[in-house]
């Protein structure tokens, strides 16, 4: 079924019977052209783009849990484009081309919402820093407006301008940045991907690699043997365990990240924001509730839940930043595994096994990237080329030191990120 | 998260700062070649469950300490000076 007004309309009328689930539920079949592991954002569009770009569908995707049930479906849902560095610039700009017709290419409404987001600063000299970073993005072809302290108070009248420690001296205005729905996202990749004959296959985890030598002949599951002569991994925060499966060890530390969303308020925040001087940022959600995070637990953890210094850390960002909060109650708050990388920055590459490629490292920021990751990755599976956007998001920056991309300037080590 | 420091007793996780993994104990030759390198500065075995982690009591006494934790329930099994690991 195509989505439409029409559709909508008609369905309203008929007492909603007419819908019918968004994709199938196949068994695997025996064998495939190519196999993706991890059913997350980057999996699903790896597919979808294969599909419509490269004409593979005789491909399935296999998912440990349910569609969204990861990352994908655990973040604060912020789409941007205002990297800074040469390799994730143009990334992150290709992405969010990609988002700006992403509805009506899925032919599903993610609520890709462009309200603008705003980075504020706080000193002279993060005022000359984000002036260089808005430069960069205006040279990526991307927007930038530099504010100062009366241009963001025009526009987020409520926050505390005259804190004595963190004054507002202006902020960083990307008018392009925004958010989504992060899990219609999801789901409507799978949909867009299973229309072309993609299989989604759910509670189908990956227990083993296959390789013959030197080449890769197909995956064992938890629903059997499943063969293929292309595997991509796409799994996030578990990117080091299945990779294990292939012999590989990566330059990966896989890490707690925090969200928090407030009970329903009337709309009150109308961008996205973010402070400057501690680890908090915040938009509302359609349904009113406020979402907002901070930085990683910064200890290496699988348990998707947090620990309260960082719970505090963010409360108190937040009643610094705009106190009116201490008036909304927290509804909920949950975690979920960032697969961390040294420089910050992620990789989309081939592996020393034919056949063999992976999609990892995408740090707390690879929401954003699910359509760039998916469009990039596809092209290095179908093609055996790097995307030019993605082409320097290689596993050997690592071993050589030539290529890493430190993007918040903090030094290339596991825990700075 | 609570930290028994073997010099301080039990502390709130707010007093220590996380290194990562213990390997970086273990410091190559300067002259060990790059694959030796990448593997201390970037490599990790990232395990789902124990692993053997340095942290360092920088509120409290000052000490690096080597911590055998739980990456999926967030358990410390065991917590020694990494003076006494190291020799
Ligand atoms: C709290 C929070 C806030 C965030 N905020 C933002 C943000 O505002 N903006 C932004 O750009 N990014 C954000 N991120 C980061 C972003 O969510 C992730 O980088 C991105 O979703 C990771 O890619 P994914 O969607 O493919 O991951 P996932 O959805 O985690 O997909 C990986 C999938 O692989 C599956 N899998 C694992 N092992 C196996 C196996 N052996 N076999 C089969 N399947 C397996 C998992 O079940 C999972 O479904 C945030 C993340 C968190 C947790
Ligand atoms: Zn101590």
């Amino acid at each position: 079924m195509r989505y439409s007004g029409f559709e909508v309309i008609k369905e309203g009328i008929f007492g909603q019977k007419g819908w019918r689930p968004v994709w199938r539920n196949p068994d695997p079949k025996p064998a495939y052209d190519a196999i993706i592991i991890g059913g997350g954002g980057h999996g699903l569009s790896t597919a979808y783009y294969l599909a419509k770009e490269h004409g593979l569908t005789n491909i399935a995707v296999l998912e440990k849990g349910y569609i969204g049930g990861g990352n994908v479906g655990r973040n604060t849902t912020i789409v941007r484009a205002n990297y800074f560095l040469p390799g994730n610039s143009e990334f992150y700009s290709h992405s969010l081309r990609l988002w700006e017709g992403l509805a009506q290419d899925l032919n599903y409404n993610v609520m890709h919402s462009q309200r603008g987001l705003i980075n504020l600063f706080h000193s002279d000299g993060q005022r000359d820093a984000f002036a260089r970073r808005g430069n960069a993005m205006i040279n990526q072809g991307d927007d930038a407006i530099l504010l100062d302290c009366d241009g963001v108070r025009r526009i987020l009248p409520y926050l505390n301008f005259d804190n004595a420690r963190f004054p507002i001296y202006g902020g960083l205005y990307h008018p392009r940045g925004g958010t989504a729905r992060h899990d219609a996202v999801a789901w409507g990749y799978a949909r867009a991907a299973d229309q072309r004959g993609v299989d989604i296959i759910q509670n189908c985890e990956v227990t083993g690699i296959d390789i013959e030598g030197g080449q890769v002949i197909g995956v064992q599951t938890t629903r059997g043997a499943i063969r293929a002569g292309k595997v991509g991994i796409v799994v996030a925060g578990r990117s080091s365990q299945v990779a294990a499966m292939a012999g590989m060890r990566l330059p990966i530390e896989s890490h707690v990240l925090q969200a928090f969303v407030t009970e329903g308020l009337k709309p009150c925040i109308d961008h996205v924001v973010s402070f400057g001087m501690g680890h908090f940022y915040i938009s509302q959600s359609d349904k009113g509730g406020l979402v907002f995070g901070g930085d990683i637990d910064f200890y290496s953890s699988y348990a998707a839940r947090g620990n309260l210094p960082m719970q505090e850390h963010v409360m108190e960002a937040a009643m610094t930043l705009m106190p009116m909060i201490g008036q909304a109650k927290v509804l909920r708050s949950w975690g979920g595994i960032m697969d961390m990388t040294p420089d910050g920055s992620p990789i989309i590459d081939k592996t020393d096994t034919d056949g063999l490629f992976i999609d990892c490292g995408w740090c707390y920021g690879g929401f954003k990237a699910v359509p760039g990751s998916g469009f990039s990755f596809a092209h290095l599976m179908a093609t055996g080329h790097h995307h030019p956007p993605a082409a320097k998001f290689r596993l050997n920056r690592f071993r050589d030191g030539a290529g890493l991309m430190d993007e918040e300037g903090t030094g290339s080590q596991h825990n700075l990120h | 998260m609570r930290i028994i420091c073997p010099n301080c007793g039990a502390r709130d996780r707010r007093e220590f700062y996380y290194q990562g993994d213990a390997l970086t104990l273990r410091r190559p030759a300067p002259d060990a070649g790059p694959e030796a390198w990448d593997d201390y500065l970037h490599i990790r075995d990232n395990p789902a469950g124990l692993t053997r982690d340095l942290w360092c009591h920088e509120a409290g006494c000052g000490a690096w300490l080597v911590i055998e934790r739980n990456t999926q329930t967030h358990a410390i099994d065991s917590v020694t000076l990494a003076e006494k690991v190291k020799r």
